[in-house]
């Protein structure tokens, strides 16, 4: 109790300080949170084109349909496989016709295979999956040709794998910065109540009474400054947006984690700083 | 119970703070540690309440053993002893008795004991009436005894003071001379760095050691023969002799 009145007495005493402890927080956390929100965006742009990856496996002429129907409960039951659709020659017909907009006539009836569009669940649509499917898909007598893109699965899964790595890169850089910048800040709130902490030790106050009200001090900070980069970042959401172009925002576990971050951070950064700074006492 | 036994501190290879330093100080004892600037009073202070440690020899206060006392042990050391500086070191923002209370505050005591201990011990230092008042309205003297209320709140076993009235007028040394005999006389052992002798000749009946470069040149616990108390530069006892204050300069100034 007493390291809360503490705490709140310094940032009383200090209004300026704190302010500019907390706007640093905040800043620190928008920077981190507008690249989390480009990173959110481009994973979505990209599970959404991920979701067209398909294989498509064009059935011969002539197929009876229970070897299909077998076929296709088999192929439903790989543990790659979401779901499986059955295109009939009149569906494959339509859905050309849809694609093509104003040159749709050049169809004629039958002219397009049946096929069965195989659909792969989240995650396992890596190209080396896909080709797998593609294989065991083939090996259905009644499989005329199958068709999956394979270059542009492979080209897909690499943008992919660039985005994350670069997302997780760029990511540890910038919360690197948020810690290291609410870190220097903190520590100019601790050098200066240092005479205060020089008394503190003097009269005999342990290293954990001295540390607790910065602790809590820093918790605070970090939770306020959260919640302002929060704010700020969801402004510079809706402004895209509407102005500009669809954005997903960041789901609600993702908003709990990052406020509960920036708590953290204050919490390590106020740590660090007193515990660096009670070393040389 | 204070004991030094063959205590050096070096911060740097070039520079000795002390070297050789022996002696005990019993419960109850006024202690005066006078010397030049440089001469190393400070730096036994520091070692008392475990602010350094000794590079060489044993320092012991109140059973803890400054070489090995771990940073909680040297907490609860200093809940026992009653340190008072030059500069007061009091915090500006918060008045006389918040800073007596906020010695026991950090130490853990319960609420309800603080305000009759804080007004006890202010009342001792003759400051009850100025209790609210910030340490801006009150005189260096006034300063100096709410620092010394403070160092007395817990009622400690020893009571340090460095140079308590190096920034105090005539008037308000003695006044402050007179509380820590005071407090002495309730039973508080009191060590005092100072380098006024003028202090130490009114008060015949302390115990006097005498610092030069780090090393003890006279204790008057030891009734050394007279040639012992004579300074290398001067040739002249610093107490008693026609050149009383007068010490040479440490090795650093001397030419």
């Amino acid at each position: 109790m007493l390291s809360v009145r503490e705490a709140w007495n310094a940032s009383r005493r200090a209004p300026l300080l704190s302010a500019l402890g907390v706007i640093t927080i905040a800043f620190s956390l928008f920077a981190f949170g507008l690249f989390a929100l480009v990173a959110v965006n481009i994973r979505h742009a990209l599970r959404t084109v991920e979701e067209r990856v398909e294989v498509r496996a064009f059935v011969a002429d002539g197929t009876p349909a229970d070897a299909v129907a077998t076929a296709m409960a088999d192929i439903s039951a790989f543990p790659e496989v979401a779901r499986v659709d059955f295109v009939s020659q009149e569906g494959a017909l339509d859905r050309a016709r849809k694609d093509m907009g104003e040159f749709s006539d050049v169809f004629e009836e039958a002219m397009l295979p049946a096929s069965m569009d195989i659909h792969l669940r989240p995650g396992l649509r890596d190209p080396g999956r896909v080709r797998s499917v593609a294989d065991r898909v083939r090996s259905y007598q009644f499989v005329d040709d199958i068709r999956y893109g394979e270059e542009w699965v492979e080209k897909l899964y690499h943008l992919r794998t660039i985005a994350a790595g670069t997302g997780l890169g760029l990511g540890i850089a910038f919360a690197a910065v948020a810690i290291i910048i609410i870190g220097a800040t903190i520590r100019v709130s601790v050098l200066a109540r240092a005479r205060e902490i020089a008394i503190m030790r003097l009269v005999g106050a342990t290293d954990g009474f001295i540390r607790a009200p910065f602790l809590i001090d820093g918790f605070v900070k970090g939770i306020i400054g959260g919640l302002l980069a929060l704010l700020l970042t969801w402004v510079a959401y809706r402004t895209v947006d509407l102005k500009f172009f669809k954005l997903v925002f960041f789901d609600p576990r993702f908003v709990v984690i990052g406020i509960l971050c920036g708590a953290l951070i204050g919490v390590l950064g106020s740590a660090t700083s007193v515990w660096s700074h009670l070393r040389r006492i | 119970m204070i004991r030094l036994h063959d205590v050096a501190k070096e911060y740097t290879h070039s520079r000795v703070a002390l070297s050789h330093v022996t002696f005990q100080v019993k419960r109850g004892e006024f202690v005066f540690l006078i010397g030049p600037s440089g001469s190393g009073k400070t730096t036994i202070l520091k070692l008392l309440y475990m602010e350094e440690k000794p590079t060489h020899g044993d320092v012991w206060v109140s059973g803890v053993n400054a070489s090995t006392a771990r940073r909680k042990e040297i907490s609860q050391l200093r809940r026992k002893l009653g340190i008072v500086f030059q500069d007061f070191r009091l915090l500006e923002d918060r008045t006389a008795e918040q800073n007596v209370a906020f010695a026991l505050e950090v130490t853990g005591v319960s609420k309800s004991e603080i305000p009759d201990r804080v007004t006890r011990v202010l009342t001792q230092v003759g400051l009850a009436a100025k209790a609210s008042q910030l340490p801006r309205q009150l005189s260096g003297g006034e300063q100096q005894r709410v620092a010394i209320a403070r160092a007395l709140v817990n009622d400690p076993h020893f009571l340090l003071a460095d140079e308590p009235t190096g920034n105090l007028d005539e008037r308000a040394t003695r006044g402050v001379i007179q509380l820590l005999r005071e407090i002495n006389a309730a039973g508080t052992s009191v060590i005092m760095a100072t380098h006024d002798l003028e202090i130490v000749r009114k008060a015949d009946e302390a115990r006097t050691i005498e610092l030069n470069h780090g090393r003890v040149v006279f204790d008057s616990a030891d009734a050394p023969p007279p040639e012992t108390r004579y300074t290398p530069l001067v040739g002249q006892p610093a107490i008693g002799g026609p050149n009383e204050g007068n010490w040479p300069a440490p090795p650093s100034e001397a030419k």
